[in-house]
């Protein structure tokens, strides 16, 4: 069992890890952008970026093999440059992206909604600029939030199965990540292998679960009670 | 000298007022909703008016078909309700947040001299929960003038107050004015507070004075 390949940890973390950079810096951004702006369509927007969350892996790596695919009209654009994301660890990156994205939007935009908008207009009026108002005064007071959407986005990354397995397929060394290489397994009647990477995906999660409580206990409470001891 | 004119479409009503404040205190008196904190928002330019002017010391904040000056050049004080501290700072942090790095010894020495009169020098470590509301009071009002505004705006600054501690912090509003000689704009929906404390009173409502009165003495 010591034995096992242990490539598609290293795989499954490149995409959730890739996966999760992208989706913090747009999922932060237009949770920022929308939480304090009203307009028409916005419930329709917001709807949108919301909907892969409830819908199943598999409509969603459906509708990721049309847009994404070789007939697909940006997988024909893709073509021109030779990239091609079906049945590659760069498709996973996109089904990753997709599913793991309302998590961190929800969280981000749930994070920013409860700012006291007068905190940073007293800091404007303090003469400090926008993006030092940002970095100083709403980034640390949202963070908690952003953070445990952080963390629970980058474990949906890293659990992704049903879209993953429609756009990218089980290709052993290439885009074989462990929620694949667990059902194959199992299909297989390989149950070494299955407990192998249960075990792996089951610390891996755990342990990420106790360090963000760790981290909220140790960071976040010390301005939050009225009397520190 | 400030000088404001400001038409602005609100939801309910139309605002629309002209008034100028020479080195005193002025009160907007008059019920919650009439537009007082609006005046202050457009004075402090987190917010503009639709039409008008605003001046201070010669220094043009809004003018029709001009761009607004910035919130950060205009050198404003402003103590909002509720006092708005950043509560992930300690009160030290708070008060030097708006002071840049750079600044002057004479400045600092300002701080100093601030901190002493409003009796919070122990209060520095602490972070705004650990304080009481009238110590918060005390320290949102030196972190309002830390950045030696040339106009301060107090919103409803005592209102959360317990009374004693209301009529010590009047105290120290009028013994910081007459040192400080800048012009103060102190919106409140206390009648009592806004005949000892203000110059001169002006009765809002609706967006519209409809009345004022002179203090002597």
């Amino acid at each position: 069992m010591i034995n096992e390949n242990l490539s598609p940890l290293f795989l499954s973390l490149k995409i959730a890890g890739l996966s999760i950079i992208f989706v913090f810096i747009t999922g932060v951004f237009l949770a920022r952008f929308l939480s304090r702006r009203e307009f028409f369509g916005k419930n329709v927007i917001e709807a949108l970026f919301l909907l892969p969350l409830v819908l199943p892996p598999t409509v969603v790596g459906f509708g990721l093999l049309l847009i994404f695919g070789k007939n697909g009209f940006i997988g024909q654009w893709l073509l021109k440059y030779d990239i091609q994301l079906i049945f590659d660890w760069k498709g996973a990156v996109i089904a990753s992206i997709i599913v793991s994205f309302p998590l961190m939007y929800q969280s981000a935009s749930g994070a920013f909604k409860t700012i006291d908008e007068r905190l940073e207009n007293a800091a404007l009026t303090m003469g400090a600029s926008k993006w030092r108002v940002f970095l100083t005064v709403t980034l640390p007071l949202v963070w908690p939030g952003l953070l445990s959407g952080l963390v629970l986005a980058f474990a949906r990354a890293l659990g992704e199965f049903g879209a993953t397995l429609m756009l990218a397929g089980y290709i052993p060394g290439r885009t074989d990540t462990i929620p694949l290489v667990i059902y194959f397994a199992v299909e297989n009647g390989e149950m070494e292998k299955a407990y192998f990477w249960v075990a792996i995906i089951v610390a891996l999660g755990f342990s990420t679960i106790m360090w963000l409580n760790w981290w909220t206990k140790h960071n976040v409470r010390r301005f939050e009670y009225e009397e520190k001891k | 000298m400030l000088s404001v004119t400001i038409h602005k479409r609100l939801q309910h009503f139309d605002l629309d007022v002209q008034f100028s404040v020479k080195d005193e205190i002025v009160v907007l008196f008059g019920p919650s909703g009439s537009g007082k904190t609006t005046i202050l928002n457009n004075i402090a330019g987190l917010s503009h008016p639709d039409n008008g002017h605003i001046e201070l010391n010669k220094r043009i904040f809004f003018m029709k078909k001009q761009k607004p000056l910035p919130v950060q050049k205009r050198r404003v004080g402003y103590l909002f309700q509720d006092y708005a501290l950043f509560p992930h700072m300690t009160v030290e942090k708070n008060i030097y947040y708006g002071v840049g790095k750079k600044h002057s010894a004479d400045h600092s020495e300002t701080i100093r001299s601030i901190i002493e009169e409003l009796g919070i020098e122990h209060l520095l470590s602490k972070y705004p929960k650990q304080i009481s509301g009238g110590e918060k009071q005390r320290v949102a009002l030196t972190r309002a003038l830390a950045t030696k505004p040339q106009l301060l705006l107090l919103d409803e600054p005592f209102s959360a107050l317990d009374q004693a501690t209301r009529l010590q912090c009047h105290e120290q509003l009028l013994s910081l004015h007459s040192k400080w000689n800048i012009p103060i704009i102190l919106v409140t929906h206390n009648l009592e507070e806004a005949q000892k404390l203000g110059d001169r009173i002006l009765f809002i409502e609706r967006g519209k004075f409809i009345d004022s009165m002179e203090q002597t003495g």
